[in-house]
């Protein structure tokens, strides 16, 4: 399932190089409570210019907070937050008109069409449409037919293209897309990611969450983030590399009674179901005649077994496991 | 009947002049697993409302558990279940209170529930929760839960829509089992997805493309027929016509 959201991934665009040593965002020890939930626990990383740096984790692990903080719409309780080389609390003024910000509801005005949401944000920004046309004509000309359309009977599709054409048409230095394709279709979500990919052109860097595993393969880096906490930072091929143990793809005609047989089995260490299969690991890292004999007492028949690659979801599995 | 728990035949829904569901015909079977695919606007919604007795057919022939929906729509709600990630349960309401209200919509007697909602709790690990208000659980309890009581009344079909979306892989896995368990105990699950991993722990599914349903059979026949190694290959070919 990874490899059709991994294709296309350009090369990183070059701008000058004094350019490059500029962070674009600079976190260090961001905390930040709501009562007595911790929703981040000092967090630290740093974003560079014209990356696609995406924060990957659940649903209440602290990407929308984080992503609130970045957009000076939050204090953090404690840490420094530097975005585009100013405070985020200080600078707030200046930040706003160079971040570009796609919150994970749609909150554009249903009650205006497309084309006046998109006039509507362009005049708030001292800007227009025809201005900055050039960088969102890709994304704006899927929905263009529906100018006239409120923003409201959009499809998700439509709204979320509407939504990023919006973010963009100030011409931003740093886009925030916070969960920009949750419940949108798969073939919706692999035509964003390329999207996203062409705007790298414009130097403009982008940070965005998710809760699609396969889509960190498209990303340069990624944080994995769970409870407030960053488990993880690096490029997707090597937070894969991190997979600590020999893992196995086993099939059998019985999917449900395979992962029942298989936690059963005295060297299980984990057995998860992945697709058409189910992804384990066992204590000594490798598989004997006694787990078929094992399986096939339970029942099981047309058992395979074979040696895989661990992908992301597999290394967040046993990340997140070590952090319950 | 036999054990088709639900008869489509035909099926045209309309809105003015745009056809949602374009002469759909499909059965499905008892204690099955039913994945419900499609791109974002493609008809999905409008069959799910249909099949639950929210809205009639334009024409056609829908039976679900036995009942005709176009003339009892009303009984095949005790017949169902339901649960949306959008919207599932009272936040405002605690754990028990929510399971409370919805045995009392369906029917059950006082002492039932109160016997169910204690085998439920324990069984999800759930007893320190049974006074919390839904909205201090995190989004994977609730769903778990949400699931939970959508099967609570023993309905012949859940319908879950889009039930996982959001939610973290260990917690998607878990409530896949909790789905395996229910089919087994022989209530049909009728399940949408975007997650085309998911659509691989299916029985059978069937994929809509503007109001059309232009493949359905078991997850491996279909990626035999178009010569795909995952579901999501067969969904990216087949679920959208080009240009759109």
């Amino acid at each position: 399932m990874t490899d059709l959201l991994s294709q296309g991934c350009p090369e990183k665009q070059n701008s000058d190089p004094e350019m490059q040593m500029q962070k674009i965002i600079e976190s260090v020890d961001i905390s930040k409570a709501f009562g007595i939930t911790k929703a981040l626990n000092d967090i630290s990383f740093s974003v560079d210019e014209s990356e696609i740096f995406g924060f990957i984790g659940p649903d209440g692990a602290g990407k929308t907070t984080l992503f609130r903080i970045i957009a000076t719409l939050l204090r953090p309780d404690k840490g420094e937050m530097k975005v585009l080389g100013m405070d985020c609390i200080a600078g707030f003024k200046e930040l706003r008109k160079n971040i570009g910000y796609m919150p994970g509801r749609f909150s554009l005005y249903q009650d205006l069409t497309v084309e006046e949401n998109l006039n509507f944000y362009a005049t708030v920004f001292g800007t227009t449409v025809k201005k900055n046309y050039d960088l969102i004509s890709d994304i704006y000309s899927h929905i263009e037919p529906f100018k006239k359309r409120l923003a409201g009977k959009l499809s998700g599709g439509m709204k979320q293209k509407l939504a990023l054409s919006c973010a963009l048409i100030h011409k931003p230095k740093l886009l925030i897309l916070d969960e920009p394709t949750t419940g949108v279709d798969a073939v919706s979500r692999s035509e964003f990611w390329t999207m996203l990919a062409k705007l790298r052109q414009h130097n403009i860097t982008i940070i965005v969450s998710t809760p699609y595993m396969d889509e960190a393969m498209r990303c340069d880096r990624v944080a994995l983030i769970q409870n407030g906490l960053i488990l993880s930072v690096a490029p997707p091929q090597k937070i894969r590399d991190g997979f600590s143990r020999k893992l196995f793809m086993i099939k059998a005609h019985e999917k449900y009674k395979l992962i029942i047989a298989l936690r059963k089995y005295p060297d299980t260490v984990t057995a998860y179901p992945f697709g058409d299969s189910v992804h384990a690991t066992f204590a000594d890292n490798h598989i004997n005649e006694s787990l078929f004999r094992f399986l096939s007492e339970a029942g099981l028949s047309n058992v395979t077994a074979v040696e895989t690659e661990a992908g992301i979801e597999d290394r967040f599995l046993e990340l997140m496991q070590n952090v319950r | 009947m036999d054990n088709r728990v639900i008869v489509v035949k035909n099926l045209i829904k309309k809105f003015g002049t745009f056809v949602a569901n374009d002469n759909l015909s499909f059965d499905v079977f008892k204690g099955e697993i039913f994945g419900f695919l499609g791109a974002n606007g493609a008809g999905k919604t409008t069959t799910i409302r249909i099949l639950s007795g929210l809205s009639s057919p334009t024409s056609g022939e829908v039976t679900v558990a036995g009942i005709n929906a176009s003339k009892k729509p009303e009984e095949i709600k005790k017949q169902i279940g339901y649960m949306s990630q959008k919207f599932s349960l009272y936040e405002d309401l605690t754990v028990k209170e929510n399971i409370m209200l919805y045995g009392g919509i369906y029917g059950l007697s006082k002492s039932l529930i109160k016997e169910r909602t204690d085998s439920l709790l324990e069984k999800l690990n759930f007893l320190e929760y049974g006074n919390k208000l839904i909205a201090d659980l995190t989004l994977g309890l609730r769903q778990k839960l949400a699931f939970s009581i959508a099967v609570f009344h023993d309905p012949k079909i859940v319908f879950l829509d889009e039930p996982t979306g959001g939610v973290d892989p260990i917690t998607r896995r878990q409530f896949w089992e909790m789905i395996y368990e229910t089919a087994a105990r022989g209530i049909t699950v009728f399940v949408t997805t975007h997650y085309m991993d998911e659509a691989e722990y299916c029985d059978r599914i069937s994929i809509m493309s503007e109001g059309k349903i232009v493949a359905l059979d078991t997850p491996e026949n279909l990626k035999k027929l178009y010569n795909t190694a995952t579901v999501e290959e067969v969904f990216i070919k087949i679920a959208r016509p080009v240009n759109n």
